[in-house]
């Protein structure tokens, strides 16, 4: 299922990106994860609070978001490392950041000429979901939303015009 | 094959786990894992240590990977080492400049360990 909000300008390419966008996140969690990524039809845009993102910069500025719930990141991080990790500590919250900066490298990749003129932020993690964020201009974004051993976990690529 | 003594240079631990593990898993005979945040802390480490293989990330905070490689051939007894890196950032250009650095190998993240057999194993078995 696929989000838009925003210019219309944007709104075509973004729908070229968002295919890209979910296919480089299904193969991060096939190799990395070991798990499939299953689309979901669900509107409920409560995902849970946990939220990684990493920022585009340079020919694509923008921000990918991956926004699942603290039993899913767990579950990520328990799959990624190869042992249970059924709290929210900083492996779990790491491993999340990891997975989408690998989202954000591989799509970066998938995308022609961005690989080189397009750079990657660190990631960061932030628990809650009570916040409001702001970037200088005018964004469009899009949205798939997936499920992860049931858990549902959407993810976001937000373009900076 | 003798056992290897290796160093995993990434800033997120998570990671540094799964290339271990991935090296395991890719039937590398691992002595001693030996593991550093950046660039900058797996140089201080390396003047005590001497490993047999060196995987790195390239985006870290401090000193990045490329940055880490071109110091390391500075390091008369580290120069030999072989570096591979480990990165999400795939770009040819990277690619290039990694390989213009030192660097012996360059793998994309995400990989499997057969990637990693692919590309570490011809390195040790030398």
């Amino acid at each position: 299922m696929t989000h838009n909000t925003g210019s219309t300008v944007l709104t075509e390419t973004l729908q070229q990106w968002v295919v890209l966008l979910e296919v480089a996140a299904r193969e991060v969690f096939q190799m990395m994860v070991g798990g499939e990524l299953h689309a979901t039809e669900s509107e409920d845009s409560d995902c849970g609070d946990v939220t990684a993102m990493v920022g585009l910069a340079g020919e694509l500025c923008g921000l990918i978001t991956i926004r699942c719930s603290p039993e899913c990141a767990c579950q990520i991080a328990s799959a990624m490392l190869g042992m249970t990790i059924d709290t929210l500590d900083g492996g779990a919250l790491d491993a999340l950041g990891e997975i989408c900066n690998m989202v954000a490298g591989n799509f970066k990749a998938k995308v022609n000429g961005l690989a080189d003129s397009c750079v990657l932020s660190v990631p960061t993690v932030i628990r809650g979901s009570d916040y409001e964020w702001h970037a200088v201009g005018e964004g469009v974004s899009a949205d798939v939303r997936q499920s992860y051993n049931g858990c549902p976990l959407q993810v976001k690529l937000t373009v900076h015009q | 094959m003798g056992k290897v003594r290796t160093l995993i240079v990434d800033d997120s631990g998570v990671m540094r786990k799964i290339v271990e593990r991935s090296l395991r898993q890719a039937g590398v005979d691992l002595a001693e894992v030996w593991e550093a945040a950046n660039g900058l802390e797996a140089l201080a480490l390396l003047q005590g240590k001497t490993p047999d293989l060196i995987l790195s990330d390239i985006n870290m905070p401090t000193m990045d990977g490329l940055e880490f490689v071109r110091q390391l051939r500075g390091v008369e007894s580290a120069r030999g080492i072989p570096v591979v890196m480990i990165t999400t950032e795939g770009s040819e250009s990277r690619v290039v400049e990694a390989l213009s650095c030192g660097a012996r190998g360059y793998i994309r993240k995400p990989f499997t360990p057969e990637q990693i057999k692919q590309h570490v194993l011809p390195l040790v078995k030398q």
